[in-house]
């Protein structure tokens, strides 16, 4: 399962009332594919940094979806056809998650196992050559 | 003797690519405090694009990711920094180039 974050700029023109609906039409396009949207940000009505279309502000609005990678390619079809939408983007972002997971895990155990010397110190006697190479590796990551 | 370093220190900052044959062997030794990665002192795990404030602070006038020679970020961070600065220019949250 991928995560995604769907960021689209609305033109700033649009009603409130089609901006609601504007917002639940994308999500239901991607739930129609069997994919779930775990989230839906409003940032609320926000400057451009520079204008698209001849706009100067937009309101932002991030879908955080768990699909596939299918429903993808649909909403991303919906919003080019979409003249309200003036920006799309799409971040995959579990890999980016789960890097992040991933040190803070072991920044947890570096401080259980009272944070001396170098990482994943426990490990290190009883699992042999293999581990102190697996250790070396993470630690040049860093 | 404490100008002259700090002139040195200078030059050095802007012909990056000459360090290496200036040498910080020679003898001639620099002090300076040592710059810090500010996201390693957060322990910050992801950097978002959406945070345009933080972001701004790594952007000179200009619009340009301010190096990393200058601010000290660490490697892995840097990297992290430089494409959600990348994100966040598309998403018109920091702009392309300014004037």
């Amino acid at each position: 399962m991928r995560v995604y974050e769907v960021l689209f700029i609305i033109a700033p023109n649009t009603e409130e009332s089609d901006l609601e609906a504007l917002v639940t039409q994308m999500s239901d396009v991607i739930t129609n594919q069997g994919a779930q949207v775990t989230k839906v940000d409003r940032m609320g009505r926000r400057r451009l940094a520079y204008p698209i279309q001849k706009f100067n502000e937009g309101h932002y609005v991030v879908l955080t979806v768990e699909g596939t990678g299918a429903e993808i390619a649909e909403v991303e079809r919906r919003m080019r056809v979409t003249d309200a939408v003036i920006r799309y983007i799409t971040i995959r972002i579990d890999e980016d998650l789960k890097r992040a997971d991933k040190l803070r895990a072991r920044r947890a155990a570096h401080a259980r196992s009272g944070g001396g010397g170098g990482g994943g110190r426990g490990r290190r006697g009883d699992r042999g050559a293999v581990a102190t190479v697996d250790t070396a590796e993470e630690e040049g990551e860093e | 003797m404490s100008g002259d370093t700090r002139d040195e220190g200078r030059r050095d900052d802007r012909r990056d690519d000459r360090r290496d044959d200036r040498g910080g062997r020679g003898g001639r030794r620099f002090v300076r405090a040592r710059k810090s990665c500010r996201f390693c002192a957060d322990k910050v795990d992801y950097i978002d694009y959406k945070d345009g404030r933080l972001l701004g602070s790594y952007i000179p006038e200009r619009g340009k990711i301010l190096p990393r020679r200058i601010s000290g970020t660490c490697a892995p961070h840097q990297r992290m920094l430089a494409s959600a600065i990348k994100r966040a220019r598309n998403a018109a949250i920091l702009p392309f180039a300014t004037d």
